[in-house]
């Protein structure tokens, strides 16, 4: 009876697939919701077809891009992999993944499964599927509203942990948040980190100031970003872990350029894509690479190849350069702005911030956002867009950028007619969650039909 | 009025932070900056002295149940301080855990957070947590009892009951103080308490100039009239579109 429930769920949930393809949608939880109505262990049947490990990303920030990344390695390397690569990473959706990849019979061919979780979906997610390793990349305040405050969702991960004591933990040991999860745990931690002061540090909002041990002040020895960096607290001897897996040698400019140790090993990388933050996916998708026995040497080909997701500082060409970023949370936003400002050519830059549910309903963050640092000479005129354009026009203003060089444009198709028609040699947009595939979509198309150079009537 | 100088005192920010607290310091600053007003900013960390006599604005803002408790401790130390200050008539902006400390106590499931009793208000925890956009009428600020709509964002698992308090403004949407009276916030004396973060002031611009006219009154009696109005039509569009979206 359960096989053939089983088998209805499957060939539902991926008709569903082929006709949520067919209508261009790019979530997927909608297949895998429909699956589990029907056969409630469906995710946990296929989940134990898995032939090696099934690892887990989870973390505030580069959950998708590190996810990707692994797979990728995985990939590489010949193995079969489900993957859950759109980022749909509550139960519904890493249900879908699973489903995507097995047979109409239920078989599933795979040797891994590497899954991105959702922070506060883990609890319930581990109820179906035994990871042997749980990657957290960092933990930054995002959706206040919906966790409440980052204390919740580290009770959430804790509690989720606490279900499946087997799983090998990788941690950012730069960020004593995360790192916190293998202090004193007995539990097998390896941790990874940039070991070098790069003197970048900003002065935003740090989540992590203080000691999670003990209450005290942390000190640091330096800081990246955030609360990232070399930190020990003052009283108690929580401290930076020694890292397994140690980025050093680092250069930013024109591409991604640092040194690797691990043992006795090390190994050169140089990728093109930009942001610092990404040597932290780097190195969190090869520390767990490493860990399951790929070779750490045949790695740059794979990070060098890699194409950013969507929104990933992603190029556009509407007649000069439009870099398009996904910048959803305090960390992600000040990280996208350092990245605008190492690009010294003069630009134009526009924001786009909704409050959909997805996005978090209370947009108060982009107040702990370093907009501040906007003020500058390379910057020529700054567009607000979005469902909240308003809010965003009001925080340019008391960033101190003058009322004049601010335009206030909800409809983001000519918005961006707008900002390429100006004076800058190229066009940086900064958009939150829900803002992603719809914005992608209007550069797409406007790349593709040329109509951006404003002789289009369409605005829609 | 160029020689008018004013002192926030920014309590505890490096704890005290949770929702863009900065954003409201960012505002207060810029509009006394716009005005040729001398303002300073003086952050206080959880061991330092505070000599109230030196601030004219002292702001509290919003933190973790973990964060606010380290706070509360210490500001039990500096309790009379902190209430001579209040009765001096000066200025308080308390946000949401802020606002909670200044009341008799904080009942949570286990414990109870003894409060600095500045306001006769009291909190206990709810069952769940009341979230979302807000907009409040209030008549507080100005003196022919005219009203202005004031917009904000709330996040908070306490209830919070002002006995014969006067609120900031009565809820037109959301849930206020405790989503039950109807009332959001408190105003006593020049101390106002409240849920609002968003952040309170970028979209509040008349909120923050009563709270900088406050300041200037006590700090300047015989010389400080009134604050030269500023241009508030961004400001105000973005107050409008949340009274608009949830009041039509």
């Amino acid at each position: 009876m359960n096989y053939i429930k089983k088998l209805i769920a499957i060939w539902a949930a991926k008709s569903a697939i082929v006709v949520s393809k067919l209508l261009g949608k790019k979530g997927s939880s909608g297949p895998g919701s429909i699956a589990l109505k029907i056969y409630p262990h469906i995710l946990k049947d296929l989940a134990s077809k898995v032939k090696k490990e099934i690892l887990i990303v989870c973390g505030t920030n580069g959950k998708t891009t590190t996810n990707n990344m692994l797979y990728n390695l995985l990939t590489a390397n010949g193995y079969n992999v489900v993957c859950n690569k759109v980022g749909a990473n509550m139960l519904e959706g890493i249900t879908t993944a699973f489903i995507h990849s097995a047979t109409l019979w239920g078989n599933l061919n795979a040797d891994y499964a590497s899954i991105e979780v959702d922070e506060a979906s883990a609890v319930k997610i581990f109820d179906h599927l035994s990871p042997s390793k749980i990657l957290i990349t960092n933990l930054f305040r995002d959706q206040l509203d919906r966790y409440g405050e980052i204390d919740i969702t580290i009770k959430l991960l804790s509690k989720a942990l606490e279900k499946v004591p087997e799983a090998k933990l990788i941690l950012n040991g730069d960020d004593p948040l995360t790192a916190r999860f293998g202090y004193n745990t007995g539990r097998k931690c390896y941790y990874f980190g940039v070991d070098q002061d790069l003197n970048i540090s900003l002065n935003e909002t740090k989540e992590g100031r203080f000691c999670t041990i003990c209450g005290a002040q942390l000190q640091y020895h330096y800081y990246h970003y955030s609360q990232l960096g070399n930190y020990y607290c003052s009283s108690c001897n929580f401290k930076r872990p020694s890292l397994d897996f140690k980025a050093f040698d680092v250069r930013l400019q024109d591409g991604l350029l640092f040194s690797v140790s691990y043992d006795d090993t090390t190994v050169a990388f140089n990728v093109n894509y930009k942001g610092f933050y990404n040597i932290y996916n780097i190195l969190a998708s090869m520390s767990v690479a490493v860990l399951v026995g790929i070779d750490i040497h045949g790695m740059n080909h794979v990070f060098s190849q890699y194409k950013p997701q969507i929104g990933r500082m992603e190029t556009f060409q509407l007649g000069k350069p439009v870099i398009f970023n996904l910048s959803k949370n305090p960390a992600g936003f000040n990280q996208a702005i350092s990245t605008v400002l190492q690009d010294h050519r003069t630009k134009d830059i526009m924001v786009v911030i909704n409050d959909n549910a997805q996005d978090g309903r209370d947009i108060s963050w982009i107040w702990d956002v370093d907009f501040e640092r906007l003020v500058d000479p390379t910057i020529t005129s700054y567009m607000a867009s979005g469902i909240r354009k308003e809010d965003v026009a009001v925080r340019f203003k008391y960033a101190g950028i003058d009322q004049q060089n601010i335009t206030v444009e909800g409809n983001i198709k000519s918005a961006i007619i707008d900002l390429v028609s100006r004076s800058g040699e190229v066009c940086y947009i900064l958009v939150n969650y829900t803002a992603l595939f719809h914005t992608q979509n209007i550069l797409k198309s406007l790349e593709k039909s040329g109509n951006w150079k404003g002789t289009d009537t369409d605005l829609n | 009025m160029s020689n008018l100088k004013l002192t926030i005192g920014h309590l505890y920010p490096d704890l005290l932070n949770l929702y863009g607290d900065r954003g409201n310091i960012i505002t207060l600053k810029k509009r006394c900056e716009w005005r040729g007003i001398d303002i300073e900013v003086k952050e206080f960390h959880l061991n330092d002295n505070i000599d109230f006599n030196s601030l004219h604005i002292v702001f509290l803002g919003g933190g973790s149940d973990r964060e606010q408790l380290l706070v509360c401790n210490r500001l039990k130390e500096i309790k009379s301080e902190i209430n001579s200050y209040v009765n001096d008539n000066g200025v308080v902006i308390a946000i949401c855990g802020g606002y909670q400390l200044l009341g008799h106590y904080y009942k949570l499931k286990d414990e109870t957070i003894e409060g600095l009793s500045v306001l006769d208000i009291y909190t206990e925890m709810g069952d769940t947590r009341l979230i979302g956009n807000v907009v409040i009428e209030s008549n507080c600020l100005y003196p022919s009892n005219d009203t202005v709509k004031i917009v904000g964002f709330e996040n908070h698992g306490g209830r919070t009951f002002i006995n014969g308090h006067q609120p900031l403004g009565i809820v037109k949407y959301g849930y206020g103080n405790n989503g039950t009276d109807g009332y959001e916030g408190v105003i006593y004396k020049n101390v106002i308490g409240t849920y609002l973060h968003g952040p309170l002031f970028p979209k509040n611009p008349a909120l923050a100039d009563f709270i900088l006219s406050k300041a200037l009154q006590r700090a300047y009696p015989n010389t400080f009239r009134t604050l030269q109005p500023l241009d508030d039509s961004m400001e105000i569009k973005a107050r409008d579109y949340i009274v608009n979206r949830f009041l039509t």
